[in-house]
């Protein structure tokens, strides 16, 4: 648990926050979010120590922390910061042991978390643990960043902005990691957060800042009924509803409900499965699921012999788009190919979904006439 | 020519190579150790480093032959003269490569550290001083080149290496013997210069190496 009793803050004589009292529950996933330059970076440093206070205390689990030796108190709490902080002279594996080597594990104890811990965001450590940083993207540099801060296993974990500078699509991939981690292993998580979709997505309970005061400190469903102020309706108002046409990407008008065959697949199975489903052609994909090309039920009638793969004849030279591109540049390449449909694929080039005229319309219609719930 | 000159002077090349080499080793090393240790001191000292530094620039530009001149009127014709002369020399350029290497080092990272857990001297020593440690290299390589120059100097007190062919061609206007003096000093520098990239290019993690 995790309580702040009157605490004061101030930067010289700049007071950023005045008189703040807020309690975390444990294993409880918060988020603090509010304007810039509200004091959220400000509040999160002073849970340990980076930043002293000036009056009032805070405790965790009843003691109070100025009590504690400040480098165990931070041994015992995971941080996380936007610019990912990765140190570029040691390895992957290097970064995430830095806890547990200043806590003086064992080699062999810490080797076996580091696997543990790659493990848990299917980063195979054969492949990365002796990479370094400027190796990895930046997607892939965060993960480890969250892995150093788990790596001593400490029951709190403090993260600012985190996924701040990722792309849209690497952010929604980790928020769901964290998510999972965060349910696995029943963390206290204090996560600062500018973006109030995230703020909805990740938290149990989330704090509304402002000026270094609490506004609102409430479960997203309560923030989002009954907000306590002008404010934080405001801010709600940015929440992603609010799309207009020009910044519609490919995620927003595909279908995600898409047939695919492994590559390995014989012809005439393929004939069957698309006879069956009444469609004229079939994306293909490799074996880890990534996107190879298209075949269409003319080629393997005129190319297909029996017996053969459906990898032998299908076209590879095919136009396809990125997810988060925008939707307009689809719809161009849309009608400047043959196809019906355009294929559109997530960063690690597996399918996510097609776009057909059906789902550009609806997409497009939603857009005009309010809300339809399918998609 | 070249063959006549070594038959002439080839043992005695020889030994003026390692009495150079003697010098320079051990004045860098010295120069290094000081540098070292000062650097760190200074890079934990800002406001202090903001007036010391520049007034070490400025001793730099005393010339040498002034000061190796003062000094021996001290402590005499010995080597120990010209390894205090060229051990100040050779401080300098490591000092101010050690300071900036140290000051430049990304915040973000010492945040990240002391986010961690880590008191100060770890701090320094895993996180500063690997990532100053191109910079603190490149000071080294410089304070070496200089002092390969610097040591001819020594001849100037007879004290041999390099310098001592130098300066005799000078006196008895012979070519051969300053040119005999003045390559091999070049390719000494060159062959420092040389082996201090191969050192640092083993010892840099893959992590800092650019592309
Ligand atoms: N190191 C500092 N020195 C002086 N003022 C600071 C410092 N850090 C933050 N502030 C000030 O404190 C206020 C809160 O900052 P911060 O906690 O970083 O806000 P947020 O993270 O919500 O954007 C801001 O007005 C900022 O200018
Ligand atoms: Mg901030």
């Amino acid at each position: 648990m995790i309580e702040f009793k009157h605490v004061k803050k101030a930067y010289q004589d700049n007071v950023v926050i005045e008189d703040l009292s807020l309690t975390i529950n444990d294993g409880e996933f918060i988020c603090i979010i509010g304007p810039s330059g509200c004091g959220k970076t400000t509040t999160l440093k002073m849970i340990n120590r980076l930043n002293k206070i000036n009056d009032g205390e805070i405790l965790i689990d009843g003691e109070n922390i100025n009590n504690i030796e400040v480098n165990k108190l931070r041994q015992g709490i995971g941080y996380v910061i936007q610019q990912i902080g990765l140190f570029p002279n040691m390895t992957v594996a290097q970064n995430i042991s830095v806890v547990p080597n200043l806590l003086k594990w064992g080699k062999e104890k810490i080797e076996r978390r580091v696997k543990e811990l790659l493990k848990l965001i299917n980063m195979p450590y054969d492949e990365y643990a002796h990479k370094y940083p400027r190796e990895l993207s930046g997607g892939q540099q965060q993960r480890i960043g969250v892995l150093r801060a788990l790596a001593a296993n400490p029951p709190i974990i403090l993260m600012d902005e985190p996924f701040g500078a990722l792309d849209p699509i690497t952010r929604d991939i980790l928020q769901d990691e964290l998510k999972s981690i965060h349910k696995q292993l029943k963390k206290t998580i204090v996560f600062v957060t500018h973006d109030m979709d995230e703020a909805v997505k990740m938290a149990d309970r989330i704090i509304f800042m402002e000026s270094g005061n609490i506004l609102q400190f409430a479960t997203p469903e309560e923030l989002l009924n009954k907000p306590a102020s002008p404010i934080i309706k405001e801010f709600l108002g940015k929440i992603s509803y609010s799309h207009n046409a020009n910044d519609l990407t490919c995620a927003d008008v595909m279908r995600t409900k898409v047939f695919t065959v492994n590559r390995k697949r014989k012809t005439l199975e393929c004939i069957n499965m698309m006879n069956q489903r009444d469609i004229g052609s079939v994306i293909v994909v490799d074996d880890d699921d990534k996107f190879m090309g298209i075949v269409t039920i003319e080629t393997i009638k005129e190319k297909g012999v029996p017996g053969a793969l459906i990898e032998e004849i299908l076209d590879r030279d095919v136009k396809t788009v990125l997810i988060n591109h925008n939707a307009k540049d689809a719809f161009d390449e849309f009608y400047d190919s043959k196809l019906d449909y355009l294929t559109v694929l997530n960063r690690n080039k597996t399918v996510a979904g097609i776009i057909t005229k059906t789902s550009m319309a609806k997409a497009l219609a939603s857009l005009v006439w309010g809300e339809n719930n399918d998609s | 020519m070249i063959v006549s000159f070594l038959n002439e002077y080839g043992s005695a090349l020889i030994t003026a190579i390692l009495t150079h080499i003697k010098f320079v080793v051990i004045s860098v090393s010295v120069g290094f150790i000081i540098a070292f240790i000062l650097g760190i001191v200074l890079s934990r000292l800002p406001k202090l480093s903001s007036i010391v530094i520049p007034i070490l620039s400025v001793f730099q530009t005393i010339p040498g032959l002034v000061f190796i001149g003062v000094l021996f009127l001290y402590t005499g014709i010995q080597d120990l003269t010209v390894i205090i002369a060229l051990s100040i020399y050779a401080i300098f350029p490591i000092l101010k490569n050690t300071y900036v290497g140290l000051i430049t080092v990304d915040k973000t990272l010492i945040e990240a550290a002391r986010g961690c857990g880590m008191n100060k001297f770890q701090i320094l020593i895993r996180v500063e001083l690997p990532l100053a440690s191109a910079a603190i290299v490149s000071g080294i390589r410089m304070s070496t080149i200089y002092t390969v120059s610097w040591a001819v100097l020594a001849a100037m007190i007879g004290l041999g290496g390099l310098g001592e062919f130098i300066y005799r061609g000078i006196d008895t206007n012979d070519t051969a013997l300053i040119v005999g003096g003045a390559i091999p000093a070049a390719l000494l520098a060159l062959a420092f210069g040389f082996i201090i990239d191969k050192i640092q290019d083993k010892l840099t993690p893959r992590g800092l190496k650019r592309e």
